[in-house]
């Protein structure tokens, strides 16, 4: 009789628990040291399910068809110059953006996942991270591929391993993921496992990628969605371990709770950076930033916090702050881009009249009130020969590292500042939210490399502004940065499309 | 009642699955935006094996729906004939 296929439980019964080992002579505890400082109690590993049920076979068999695709359209793509197609070339700043900020993330959750994976002792969670570490560094592999094709005709994506670990606004998505890795394993799935991935990067890789295919961007859709075929599974590992965390010990509620404040907090400082990208730098627009954050984090975020709520866990802190920020902080972040255009690694400008007028339409009760006056006064200066970049560099805030470039949200003419103690020494944060994060870790954080601060304090080379951005950071000044008007890559477009 | 969401890349291989989802799913709301379909229904999805054989006219694993899948809200519940997705409120 021919042997019986195996269903899908089965197969990932058999994997996750009978290929399991005991301990018979070597203490479980030093084998697992990480497991239990966090104050996280797991009385029994066993009641761990996965609902994909996916075993290695699997695995391999769909990552490998998912490449080929990939692979396939990233061929066509280069070989029938598809950087060409794009609707505009304002777009590739957004890529630049993308490569130097988000995929060193990716690299980064590859190596977080790794160290989560060997730390549990639980072997399904252990497999469900193997496989997601795996896919994280498929997906920082496939996206320096996607951009190697527009390396070769755009300025500023050259360096953006070495910018990441040094930039001013790279220090944002850097310290966030640092944040997370150096803390225990339990706080890294609730920190990127949950909050990261369940709601936010969804906001990134959904309506932003919707965004590359509007604007004629056929490599970086297909990266995108491609990353993103593997994000349902993450998304499932991250509700589940929450679940897990949850139904395993009534103790474990008050850490599980203070970590998804913590790290819905920093999650949503850290998309400020998205949000711009959809409301200015995507020329054809798919939706704005505030519509998006309506359906991703109110409406998809709301809904998983309803079923949570059996278990006692609450809305973040500090959303009540998060729903009226949705108005502002892609307009509050631009212009702060806009203003220190010679330092970044990517160009900015003002944006044309349509676009003002689609933010107005998009955002009635804020852009004409608060920021559409600030881009009238861009554009009368520019007219005037007189484009501003400002001289200083911008305070920093100890946790999240944005310059402190938000306002009170009650009152957006009042920029927001929170100070502390500690020690004897004063730090500085953008808000509440991000001022309680240091409260709460405060040795963590006074260690924090704030990258103005290096500058001042003469770890970065200089003393001349311009020393410090072309050879520390590695920015080729005037060509990678300044404004869009008059840069080589707009030069080398009007070439290529044969206007004057 | 929350809504439960599923996107799917828009291709031939998720056409049939939009097809199956919608004749198994009543009252479900189906949003084509750029590049993807959004597929959302309050409470409760599901996607059954057989039904998306049918209109492939070929055999189809439930985890080949990984190929396509772009995100997902919602519990989910898998096994070898359906994929369900579902919030427990």
């Amino acid at each position: 009789m021919a042997a019986k296929k195996l269903n899908i439980k089965d197969k990932y019964r058999l994997l996750t628990r009978d290929l399991d080992w005991d301990f018979s002579y070597e203490d479980r505890k030093k084998a697992f040291p990480y497991e239990e400082f966090e104050g996280i109690k797991i009385t029994d590993w066993d009641k761990w399910e996965d609902p994909f049920r996916l075993t290695m076979d699997s695995y391999w068999k769909y990552q490998a068809e998912k490449e080929k695709k990939l692979y396939a359209i990233f061929d066509a793509f280069s070989q029938n110059d598809g950087h060409l197609n794009v609707s505009d070339p304002r777009y590739v700043n957004a890529l630049k953006l993308f490569l130097t900020g988000v995929s060193p993330l990716e690299y980064q959750a590859y190596q977080g996942f790794a160290q989560v994976g060997r730390q549990f002792s639980g072997v399904g969670a252990r497999v469900a991270c193997q496989m997601q570490s795996l896919d994280e560094l498929r997906h920082v592999q496939t996206q320096v591929h996607a951009m190697s094709h527009y390396n070769k005709f755009f300025d500023g994506l050259q360096e953006f391993s070495h910018q990441h670990d040094r930039v001013w606004y790279l220090s944002v998505p850097r310290s966030f993921f640092t944040d997370a890795r150096s803390a225990g394993p339990f706080e890294f799935m609730v920190a990127i496992g949950f909050s990261f991935e369940y709601v936010l990067t969804n906001l990134l890789f959904v309506p932003f990628m919707s965004g590359a295919a509007h604007n004629g961007d056929m490599a970086t859709v297909t990266f995108g969605f491609s990353a993103q075929s593997d994000e349902a599974r993450h998304m499932t590992l991250g509700l589940e371990v929450i679940k897990f965390m949850l139904e395993q010990h009534e103790d474990n509620l008050p850490i599980v709770q203070k970590w998804i404040d913590k790290w819905f907090w920093r999650g949503t400082r850290l998309l400020t950076i998205v949000s711009m990208m959809m409301d200015y730098m995507l020329p054809n627009k798919v939706m704005s930033w505030k519509e998006a954050w309506e359906v991703y984090f109110e409406e998809a975020g709301g809904a998983l916090f309803k079923d949570l709520a059996r278990y006692g866990i609450t809305m973040p802190k500090y959303s009540e702050v998060i729903e009226k920020e949705k108005e502002h902080i892609s307009h509050q972040a631009w212009w702060t881009f806009y203003t220190h255009g010679h330092a970044t690694g990517f160009h900015t400008w003002i944006p044309s009249d349509e676009e003002l007028d689609w933010l107005s339409e998009k955002y009635p009760d804020t852009f004409d009130k608060y920021y559409r006056p600030l881009w009238e006064l861009a554009k009368e200066k520019e007219a005037k020969g007189e484009r501003f970049y400002t001289t200083g560099l911008p305070q920093l805030c100890q946790t999240c590292q944005i310059p402190m470039l938000f306002t009170e949200m009650d009152n957006p003419n009042q920029n927001s500042m929170r100070d502390t103690l500690y020690k004897g020494e004063r730090y500085h944060f953008c808000s509440d939210g991000c001022c309680d994060i240091f409260e709460e870790e405060p040795e963590k954080y006074v260690q924090a490399w704030l990258p103005v601060h290096q500058i001042f304090q003469g770890n970065c080379g200089g003393p001349d502004m311009g020393d410090i951005l072309s050879e520390f950071y590695k920015i080729n000044v005037g060509a990678d940065n300044m404004d869009m008007k008059g840069s080589p890559d707009e030069e080398r477009w009007n070439k290529w499309k044969g206007k004057a | 009642m929350s809504k439960v969401y599923i996107a799917l890349q828009d291709n031939d291989e998720s056409r049939y699955i939009v097809e199956a989802i919608e004749e198994v799913n009543e009252d479900c709301t189906i949003i084509h935006m750029p590049a993807m379909v959004r597929i959302e229904r309050e409470n409760k999805l599901v996607i059954a094996r057989e039904v998306v054989e049918e209109k492939m006219g070929r055999d189809w694993d439930i985890q080949e729906l990984h190929l396509n899948l772009i995100t997902i809200g919602g519990n989910v519940d898998e096994d070898d004939d359906l994929f369900i997705l579902e919030w427990k409120v």
